[in-house]
């Protein structure tokens, strides 16, 4: 079964009713398929965190309705019933090593799973499954989580929301903070998970790279207004445009238009370090390329 | 959580909001002080009028103030039953066993309930009105005379000024914390007394790590700058006694001799 989720007119008001009041979405329509990859790009404050936090109903639009599955969030939904939507929608916040409170990594991981009634023996036995799926070696499952890196917190956490098996998982910032390796290991675990399990995927992020390498979606966020969505490559079509919003290109692109500025000629702007490669060979000077 | 709007401060340019903290300060404690002296219908009247004006002088609308007080309605009803109950002396209306209301339980529940709620509003127009650092300042300031007895008023300053900076920052991390859990299927708020205490460990463990690491970062990053206990140091925020003040405190100084002269000397 699959969970789409869709957004109709949705806005959102942080403390609605006081002078503290602030419009965080101004009417969000949007659409999320099963299966698909999508990017979540905007300025800090563009109101992308309070767009994903609608997801699993951990905030109800103001106005407008959100449908996740075959549920329908409005403002006037009750808090109760809600977890079901919780277990279907996983959700991995910035920063979440933040979450861990267990004494072992093993029971931390277990803990989701156990709060929707599985049994511990069986919590146990997927926390260590989705252990392994993060990468966290055996040894480490009897350590505290607090004994831990930063980035094998990190991992602990992430496997704690996997195992929950959800259908869609929700990534805010997951490379936030992390070393270069620890950055590409967390995305080849992504797209590892999309690829071999069908999650559908949704990720917040300022590398831009990250949007061309994995996405198939990518919505703009800015304001609280949703500004462009589309494919990456409509998206990085407009390098002005994103300029006047504050975003970047992918640097397979940027240094693209920076060739063609020395007269370099590109079908199609390439978005992948691939892509360049494949199209700069040919318009090489012969005897240009060596091979040692 | 964000719906707390007691001891939270709404920027603005009033009257209240440009007094000195310290003068903010003084008179909050000396109208609560004199709160405890009013006894009859005309020394309230004076208080609440009083009152009332700060309100309307800071800015703020009124109703800004009670949502301030409805986070504390249950503790009011508690304190009100308590004295209906157990105020005993007068006329008895009913009587049930060893519960009886009396003419005097009642009185002392109203006396009780109206000094509750000035006592509430007044220090919510100091906290509305003042920046937390501002009452640190001030508070330090008021303090400095102690300073002559070695009493370490700077480093009170400081820690106070610290924790008040603080709380804002706890509050979003314990929100940020709950959403984590509840996103890993933990019910806040549901199920039985036992339930409830459990569901307090997931956010109490991390904030408490989260808290101490951050403490500790603070630490380094202000010895990284040069703090040293017990120095002199100089402040950024110079207080300054305006006329806006002095202004106040004759208002004050008037009304809340009215109050005692009343209770004393008619």
């Amino acid at each position: 079964m699959a969970t789409d989720i869709t957004f109709e007119q949705v806005n959102y008001w942080y403390q609605a009713g006081t002078p503290f009041a602030v419009h965080a979405l101004k009417d969000i329509n949007l659409k999320i398929k099963p299966g698909s990859f999508t990017a979540v790009i905007g300025q800090t404050g563009s109101g992308k965190s309070t767009l994903i936090q609608h997801f699993n109903a951990l905030l109800k639009p103001t106005s407008g309705t959100v449908t996740i599955g075959d549920r329908v969030i409005t403002n006037a939904t009750k808090n109760k019933h809600l977890k079901p939507l919780r277990k279907k929608v996983g959700m991995v916040f910035q920063f979440p090593e933040n979450q861990l409170f267990e004494e072992t990594v093993i029971k931390d991981i277990a803990f989701g799973p156990q709060n929707f009634g599985v049994s511990e023996a069986d919590a146990q036995a997927l926390a260590k499954r989705m252990a392994g799926e993060v990468g966290l070696d055996e040894s480490l499952l009897s350590r505290s989580p607090f004994d831990l890196s930063g980035g094998q917190m990190r991992r602990v956490a992430i496997a704690g929301v996997l195992a929950l098996e959800p259908e869609v998982l929700v990534l805010d910032e997951p490379t936030a903070g992390l070393d270069p390796r620890g950055r590409s290991e967390i995305m080849q675990l992504v797209t590892r998970l999309r690829e071999e399990q069908g999650l559908t995927i949704v990720l917040i992020t300022h590398q831009m790279d990250d949007v061309a390498n994995y996405a198939d979606h990518v919505i703009v966020m800015g304001h609280g207004k949703l500004l462009k969505q589309g494919s990456p490559r409509a998206i990085f079509s407009d390098p002005a445009w994103l300029e006047d919003h504050e975003l970047g290109l992918p640097s397979a692109t940027k240094l693209a238009y920076e060739l063609q500025q020395g007269g370099f000629h590109f079908d199609q702007m390439p978005l992948k370090i691939a892509e360049l490669a494949d199209q700069i060979v040919p318009q090489l000077p012969k005897g240009a390329i060596t091979h040692e | 959580m964000n719906k707390v709007m007691f001891g939270r401060f709404i920027p603005g340019h009033s009257w209240v909001h440009r007094m000195d903290p310290r003068a903010k300060l003084v008179l909050s404690f000396l109208y609560i002080a004199v709160v405890f002296f009013a006894n009859d219908f005309w020394t309230y009247l004076i208080m609440t009028l009083l009152l009332l004006a700060s309100v309307v002088a800071s800015a703020i609308p009124l109703g800004v103030y009670i949502r301030g007080l409805l986070p504390l309605f249950w503790l009011m009803i508690f304190t009100v039953l308590i004295q209906v109950f157990f105020g005993v002396g007068g006329h008895v209306y009913w009587q049930w066993g060893w519960l009886v209301v009396s003419q005097d339980g009642l009185n002392s529940a109203g006396l009780i309930l109206m000094r509750f709620v000035l006592i509430i509003l007044v220090s919510t127009i100091l906290t509305f009105t003042t920046e937390p650092l501002e009452i640190a300042d001030g508070i330090e300031s008021l303090l400095s005379p102690l300073k002559k007895l070695h009493f370490p008023v700077a480093t009170l300053a400081l820690m106070l000024s610290l924790a008040l900076r603080f709380v804002p920052t706890l509050m979003d991390e314990a929100e940020k914390i709950m959403n984590a859990q509840r996103s890993r299927g933990v019910d806040f708020g549901e199920g039985g007394l036992r339930q409830r205490v459990r569901t307090i460990v997931p956010i109490l463990i991390p904030l408490f790590v989260n808290a101490f690491n951050r403490a500790i970062e603070i630490s380094t990053a202000m010895e990284a700058r040069g703090y040293q206990d017990g120095e002199n140091r100089t402040k950024y925020r110079q207080l300054k006694w305006h006329r806006v003040d002095t202004a106040s405190l004759v208002i004050y100084v008037i009304s809340l001799s009215a109050v005692i002269g009343l209770r004393y000397f008619s």
